[in-house]
C-alpha cells in the first residue's frame, strides 16, 4: 500500500519492520525525527525493543556494540559531528566484526557550523570499515535499510544507510512500506556465532600484536571486497520479495551510446533523473547512480565506462588541498583501463547549497572543460578578492 | 603440614582471571580483578576499558579470562555494558554484566559514559581498579592521583611539589546518581572486597565499586609489600573504606588506632620528595595529607570503639606472604 511518508518516519517503520533488539541514539538535526519516530513506535506498543536514550553519540555507538556482541540486533542514527563523536566507536565496530546498521542523516561538518546536507559526515568515516550504500530517494531508504540488517549479518561487516539529510529525511514521499510478513521471512532472527555467552566464553577484542595485525586487516579488507557480491544478491532477493531492488552497486541510466557519463551519490540522483526526463538537452548523458561507495565496485564501475570519452563525478563533499574524495576515487579506479575517459571533478551543494534541475546541464557541460576539480555552483561576488 | 596446593585443590574455586597472564609481580589491579570475578562466579560477561587489566590478559591468541569477556575503547567501558546489559534484557537472559575500567578510564576520559550507565539504571557492577595514575601509558598523573604524587606528568621539581591538584572525590560524585549500592573495597581486605562484589551482585540496578589497588612500578615500592601498602592507606584513612546505599553512608571499617600517614607515605618513592631533609615544602606537604585523612576519619566516622573483628586491624588482616611491616 502506498503511504505519503516523511523520510524520517519512513525509516523509523523500516527499522520497526526489522525488530531491532536494541536501539540506541542521541538527538542531531537533521537524523532527530528517525529517533522521534521510534521512540512513539516503542511508546505505542507498535516496536518491541530496548530503547537506550544515550548521553553523547559516543555512547550511542558505544551500546550498539555491546548489545551486537551480546548477540542482539542492534540499530543507531546519527548526522554530522555526531558521525565524528562516534568515529573511534565506528573503527572499533568494524574491526570486532560486528553487525549492525546505522542510518546517516547527510550533514556538513563544523566550523563553519551549518546544520544542511552534503556528504561530509559519511566521508569523514570512509575509512572505518563500515559499508556504505547510498540513496537517491525515500523508498530506495527503506528498501535499502531492510537489506542493510540482511547484508550485514551475512558479512559481519556494520552497514551505514547514507540518505541525504533535509532532502530526504525532511521530504514527504509516497512510499510503499512492505508487509511485516515480507520483511520476517526476508530478515531472520539474528543468530550470532560469536555472541558472549557464559556457556561458551569467549573474549572479544583482544590485544593484538605485530605478529596478527596484518592477517587481521587482510581479512577485514577481504570481507569487505566478497561483501560487493552480497550487496547484490540481497537486492535480487530482496526484489523477489518485494518486487522492487534498488540497483545493486549502481545503476546506468540515459541513452546507452552516449559518450559523456555523470556519476553521482544520493538524493541529487533523482534530481538528474528528473532533469534528464524534464530538461530538453542537446547533449546526451549517462546517469551512474553510484549506491555502494564502500566497498567500492572498481571492476564494474571500469565495465561501465567502457565507451565513455569523459565522466563527471559529482562530489557533495570536499578534501582540502586535494578535491573531491569522490572524483579522486573514480579517477584512481579507472585509470586502469585501456582507454580510460577523461575525469572531470565538481562539487555541489555543499552545505545544503540547493541543487536544481538546471545544475544537470552545468555537470554535463563540464565534460567540454579541462579535466580537474572545481567547485561548479560557487558564486565569486560573494569571495573576498584574496580569495578570488 | 598440609601443602597449599593439596588445600587448593581440596577448595576449588572459580576463577575468572586464570593465572599465566603478564601482569607485573604484586600487581594489585590482577588480585584485584581475581577476587572480583572470584567472588562474582562464572554467569557474569565483563567488559573492560582499555589498559593495563586488558593489555596483560589478553595477547592474542592468548586470554586469561574464563568469563565472556569484551574490550572495546578507553572511555566506553560503562557503554558498552550498557549495551550488553539492554541485549541481555531483550534476550530474557539473567546474565550479569560487570563493567572494568581503571581509574583512567572512570575518572577521567570514561567519566561521562559511566555517568550516563548509572543514571539510566543499568543493571551492571562497575568495578574501578584504582591504581591512581595512568600506569599503562607509563605513570602519567590522573585525577585520581593522590595530592603531591609524584607520577611522569607531575614530577617534583625546584616550582612544584608533585602534582598540585587534589584527588577526585569519585565516590561523593557516584553518590550523587543515588544508586542502589556503591562502595571502596582495597585488595588489603579480601573478604570485605568478596563480600561487596556479592552484595553487588544481588541488587539488580546500577552498582559501584571503587577498589584500591596499588601498582608496585608506578608507585615505587616492592611487589612484596602490595597488601602491606594497601592496608596503610586505609589504616592511615587516606582510603576509607566505606558503604553507600542510595548515596547515603550506610557502614564503613572502622580504624582501630590510626596510623600517621607517613608510615603510607615512606613506603612508596612516589612520595620520597616529601622527606627531603630541610625543605620546608615537604614537611608541609605531608601535613597537607596528614589534614585530608583525618579529614576522613571525621567526615565518615572512622574511629572505632574498641577492637572489633571486622575493623582496619581485624581477621581481614591475615598476612599473605611478604614481610610484616615493622
Amino acid at each position: 500500500m502506498l503511504e505519503a511518508l516523511e523520510g524520517s518516519q519512513a525509516i523509523a517503520r523500516a527499522v520497526a519492520l526489522c525488530r531491532p533488539q536494541v536501539v540506541a541514539a542521541y538527538p542531531i538535526t537533521p537524523q532527530t525525527h528517525i529517533v522521534e519516530n521510534i521512540s512513539k513506535l516503542v511508546a505505542d506498543g507498535r516496536l518491541d525493543t530496548q530503547l537506550v536514550s544515550v548521553e553523547s553519540e559516543f555512547s550511542a555507538a558505544s551500546v550498539v556494540l555491546g548489545a551486537a556482541a551480546a548477540g542482539s540486533r542492534a540499530y543507531t542514527a546519527s548526522s554530522s559531528q555526531g558521525i565524528l563523536l562516534m568515529a573511534e566507536v565506528l573503527y572499533n565496530i568494524a574491526g570486532l566484526r560486528l553487525p549492525m546498521v546505522l542510518t546517516c542523516a547527510n550533514r556538513a561538518l563544523g566550523a563553519p557550523i551549518n546544520i544542511w546536507n552534503d556528504h561530509q559526515d559519511s566521508m569523514a568515516v570512509r575509512d572505518s570499515g563500515w559499508i556504505q550504500l547510498h540513496c537517491a530517494d525515500n523508498q530506495e531508504a527503506v528498501d535499502t535499510t531492510i537489506q542493510a540488517f540482511r547484508i550485514s549479518e551475512a558479512t559481519d561487516l556494520p552497514v551505514m544507510v547514507c540518505m541525504d539529510g533535509f532532502v530526504l529525511t525532511h521530504t514527504l514521499e509516497t512510499i510503499e512500506m512492505p508487509d511485516h510478513k515480507v520483511v520476517d521471512k526476508f530478515l531472520p532472527p539474528f543468530k550470532f556465532a560469536r555472541a558472549l555467552d557464559p556457556r561458551n566464553p569467549i573474549s572479544l577484542g583482544t590485544l593484538v600484536g605485530p605478529e596478527y595485525f596484518s592477517e587481521i586487516r587482510h581479512a577485514q579488507h577481504k570481507a569487505m571486497t566478497d561483501a560487493l557480491e552480497t550487496i547484490v544478491e540481497v537486492d535480487r532477493l530482496w526484489e523477489k520479495a518485494s518486487g522492487r531492488a534498488c540497483g545493486g552497486l549502481f545503476t546506468v541510466e540515459g541513452p546507452a551510446d552516449a559518450k559523456v557519463g555523470v556519476l553521482a551519490m544520493g538524493s541529487v540522483v533523482s534530481t538528474f533523473r528528473e532533469a534528464m526526463a524534464e530538461l530538453p538537452s542537446r547533449k546526451k548523458a549517462k546517469l551512474i547512480n553510484l549506491r555502494a561507495f564502500r566497498p567500492f565496485p572498481a571492476a564494474a564501475l571500469m565495465a561501465a565506462c567502457e565507451g565513455l570519452t569523459d565522466i563527471v563525478v559529482v562530489d557533495r563533499a570536499l578534501s582540502p588541498g586535494w578535491g573531491g574524495i569522490l572524483g579522486g576515487e573514480v579517477k584512481a579506479v579507472l585509470a586502469d583501463m585501456k582507454k580510460p575517459p577523461r575525469v572531470h571533478n565538481v562539487a555541489l551543494g555543499l552545505g545544503g547549497r540547493d541543487v536544481p534541475l538546471e545544475a544537470w546541464t552545468a555537470v554535463v557541460a563540464e565534460a567540454k572543460e579541462p579535466a580537474g576539480f572545481r567547485i561548479l555552483d560557487l558564486e565569486p561576488a560573494k569571495l573576498e578578492p584574496s580569495d578570488l | 603440614m598440609t601443602e597449599t596446593t593439596d588445600l587448593r585443590a581440596k577448595q576449588p574455586r572459580f576463577r575468572g582471571l586464570e593465572a599465566g597472564h603478564r601482569a607485573c609481580q604484586g600487581c594489585g589491579e590482577a588480585l584485584a580483578a581475581r577476587l572480583v570475578t572470584e567472588a562474582a562466579g562464572p554467569d557474569v560477561i565483563l567488559t573492560n576499558a582499555t589498559g593495563c587489566l586488558e593489555v596483560f590478559s589478553t595477547a592474542w591468541p592468548q586470554s586469561a579470562w574464563r568469563v565472556p569477556w569484551l574490550h572495546s575503547l578507553f572511555e566506553n567501558s560503562a557503554a558498552i555494558a550498557s549495551g550488553v546489559e539492554a541485549a541481555l534484557k531483550a534476550q530474557g537472559r539473567r546474565t550479569k554484566v560487570i563493567a572494568q575500567g581503571g581509574d583512567g578510564g572512570t575518572f577521567d576520559i570514561g567519566f561521562q559514559a559511566l555517568s550516563g550507565m548509572l543514571e539510566r539504571m543499568h543493571n551492571v557492577l562497575y568495578v574501578c581498579y584504582d591504581n591512581e595514575a595512568y600506569m599503562n601509558t607509563g605513570i602519567q598523573r590522573s585525577s585520581s592521583t593522590p595530592h603531591a604524587a609524584m607520577t611522569t606528568t607531575s614530577p617534583p621539581g625546584k616550582a612544584r611539589m608533585g602534582k598540585r591538584h587534589m584527588k577526585k572525590d569519585l565516590l561523593s560524585i557516584i553518590a550523587a546518581h543515588h544508586i542502589p549500592y556503591a562502595a571502596s573495597a582495597s585488595v588489603a581486605y579480601p573478604q570485605d572486597l568478596r563480600r561487596k562484589v556479592r552484595r553487588a551482585m544481588e541488587i539488580d540496578g546500577p552498582t559501584f565499586l571503587l577498589v584500591h589497588s596499588p601498582c608496585p612500578l608506578g608507585w615505587g615500592h616492592d611487589g612484596t609489600l602490595t597488601i602491606e601498602v594497601a592496608r596503610l592507606a586505609v589504616q592511615t584513612g587516606l582510603f576509607p573504606l566505606v558503604e553507600l546505599e542510595r548515596g547515603e553512608v550506610a557502614s564503613v571499617m572502622p580504624l582501630r588506632r590510626p596510623v600517621p600517614v607517613a608510615e603510607y607515605l615512606q613506603r612508596q618513592t612516589r612520595f620520597r620528595h616529601l622527606f627531603a631533609d630541610g625543605d620546608h615544602r615537604a614537611r608541609e606537604e605531608r601535613e597537607h595529607l596528614q589534614a585530608l585523612a583525618d579529614y576522613n576519619i571525621e567526615r565518615y566516622g572512622l574511629m572505632g570503639d574498641g577492637d572489633d573483628p571486622f575493623d582496619s586491624e581485624g581477621a581481614d588482616t591475615i598476612r599473605r606472604g611478604g614481610p610484616a611491616r615493622t
